[in-house]
């Protein structure tokens, strides 16, 4: 079973990102599992939320207290909540940053990708409030191979409410630029 | 077994439960919004207004209301449904009975939520639990997918001749209602033949004009009627054990009926739970397994009915047991519990503990289960415990 937890801030759709993660599992016929740390959803304020994949039914139902993958949506998050909580020696972080994953000298596999600028360039969103959920897929994909770049792309054009192929674009250019550290 | 179509699809609890009253062709609904059961009706409401579902759907003030009007349509004989959780379901509390004592079959979806002061709108199974004597059969689920069946299969129960009596089906708070899984949705034609039109043989007509619930004096028939209450929700069990494996011979998934063992044959401690802490609870017990520990699990899925027999047979070769409760009764213990010890009194069953998890939505984790089975294993004879683990 591979255990992701995803942080944010309310708003810039950790939730739904859970969601895309699962669908993109649950087309390549895996058993998935996908929910927020309930009660938290309020904008700006720090939110997680989980996807569960497995080849047998998920009959855990708890939240993820030590996962493979941790993806973070917003760096600055970082700052008050442990975003690295229960990670194994094993388990990668992705992180939403300008910068490399050397400079934030996280003591885990790390990967990096400027998922804001992408996010902005296309038209996602606007600068008080990009849309960076999908691009953030991309790196996700590179750096963990936790589902195929085909099944993401088709995920998140199936969930994506509008834009739906520049959400997709957005996925392809975050994995193009994805660095990954500490490996 | 027969061919049955079906579609897969993720989706969140409540979207399954929402599936399970189109597919079931519900003709009226009439509900109040409450977090965490909104989304229900939310979805409904959409289907409604999309005209997905031949249904009617009327707002109204509060859920004491809601009640009363599906009360009204079911007596019309017209297949209904409504949702509530917590405090809304509390505000029913006086209507339920009415519901169940003019044996109107409805079906009634509540997702589990516990109960202020302070306001807490997560999981805890006291909002049902707290409405046991109400004459209504009761299910807890531990998928989004036994949450759809659950619809189909209790409007099959409750219609049932023999029963004539209404059911709640529960989901957990956000666990169940807000997460999502891959739900399989059954064809339409399969569901059709599985559960026929409602013929409520005493429905409301203008041509006929009846009287219903009365007056009745001490000398009768309150009390005769009472009786027959009984006997239809003791008589419900044969009932739910026929339709729970014609559902499983006719959609390949099967509940076990009242309850559902999991490798308790040979299993030295058991531990009884209900809801997702039953899941939970699966997956550390398999764990266990694996390091040789003989340990099982028995998943409650109706508490009314109570399973009396089941679980006396379940664990009778046990030599410890531990029961979870996601509720309290203060200064008892666990309504499981109390009721389980009752029926393992009478039959010279295993000694049995009670462990108080889970309240307010406080998350029961693998760590907590794994303790519970340890205190089992270590003898612990106590009576009551209270788990407040699982704090992140």
């Amino acid at each position: 079973m591979l255990e992701v937890r995803f942080h944010g801030r309310g708003g810039q759709g950790a939730v739904t990102a859970s969601k895309i993660l699962a669908h993109a599992a649950f087309l390549e016929g895996k058993e998935v599992i996908s929910f927020p740390f309930f009660g938290t959803e309020r904008r700006g304020a720090p939110v997680t939320a989980f996807t569960r994949i497995d080849d047998d039914p998920i009959l855990l139902k708890t939240q993820v207290y030590e996962p493979d993958v941790v993806v973070v949506l917003d760096q600055y998050v970082m700052k008050t909540v442990d975003v690295t909580s229960g990670m194994k020696p094993e388990s990668t972080i992705i992180i939403n940053s300008r910068q490399n994953p050397a400079d934030l000298d996280v003591p885990y596999k790390t990967a990096t990708v400027d998922a804001t600028s992408i996010a902005m360039e296309l038209g996602l969103g606007n600068r008080a409030n990009p849309i960076i959920n999908t691009a953030i897929m991309g790196a996700l994909v590179k750096a963990t191979r936790v589902v195929d770049l085909e099944s993401m792309k088709e995920a998140v054009y199936e969930i994506s409410p509008a834009k739906k192929d520049i959400n997709v674009r957005a996925v392809m250019a975050a994995y193009g630029s994805t660095v990954s550290g500490g490996f | 077994m027969m061919k049955v179509n079906y579609t897969a699809a993720m989706m969140t609890g409540n979207e399954a439960v929402a599936q399970g009253v189109k597919l079931a062709r519900v003709k009226f609904i009439s509900a109040y919004p409450i977090t965490p059961q909104t989304t229900i009706v939310e979805k409904l409401a959409d289907m409604v207004s999309n005209s997905e579902i031949d249904a009617r759907y009327i707002e109204v003030e509060s859920e004491h209301s809601a009640m009363a009007a599906v009360f009204a349509s079911e007596l019309a004989g017209i297949r209904s449904y409504t949702a509530t959780s917590s405090h809304g379901l509390l505000y029913m509390h006086e209507m339920l009975h009415w519901v169940s004592g003019m044996r109107l079959p409805l079906v009634m979806s509540v997702v589990n939520r516990a109960i202020g002061p302070p306001w807490n709108i997560w999981s805890d199974q006291s909002d049902s639990m707290s409405q046991r004597d109400t004459g209504w059969l009761q299910v807890y689920c531990e998928s989004n997918q036994e949450a759809l069946d659950t619809i189909l299969m209790g409007y099959r129960i409750a219609e049932d001749e023999k029963v004539m009596l209404p059911l709640m089906s529960m989901e957990d708070a956000f666990i169940l209602s807000h997460t999502s899984e891959k739900v399989e949705l059954p064809g339409q034609d399969d569901v059709d033949s599985f559960l026929p039109e409602l013929k409520l043989g005493f429905k409301v007509d203008a041509s006929n004009p009846l009287g219903y619930g009365s007056y009745s004096t001490p000398d009768g028939p309150f009390m005769e009627l009472k009786r027959d209450m009984m006997e239809s929700m003791w008589n419900s069990k044969p009932i739910i054990r026929k339709v729970t494996s014609e559902f499983a011979e006719t959609f390949g998934r099967d509940y076990g009926g009242l309850t559902e063992d999991f490798m308790t044959e040979d299993a030295d401690y058991i531990i009884v739970a209900s809801g997702t802490v039953a899941s939970t609870t699966r997956y550390v017990a398999s764990k266990l397994r694996k390091e040789g520990k003989k340990v099982g699990v028995v998943r409650v899925r109706y508490f009314r009915p109570f399973p009396e027999e089941e679980i006396r047979k379940a664990v009778s070769g046990a030599s410890k047991i531990g029961i979870i409760d996601r509720s309290v009764s203060f200064g008892g213990a666990g309504a499981l519990s109390l009721e389980i010890r009752s029926a393992l009194f009478r039959a010279n069953g295993p000694d049995a503990v009670s462990f108080i998890a889970g309240i307010g939505g406080r998350d029961v984790r693998e760590i907590d289960i794994k303790n519970m089975f340890r205190m089992l294993e270590e003898g612990n004879s106590g009576n009551i415990f209270i788990n407040s683990g699982g704090v992140s």
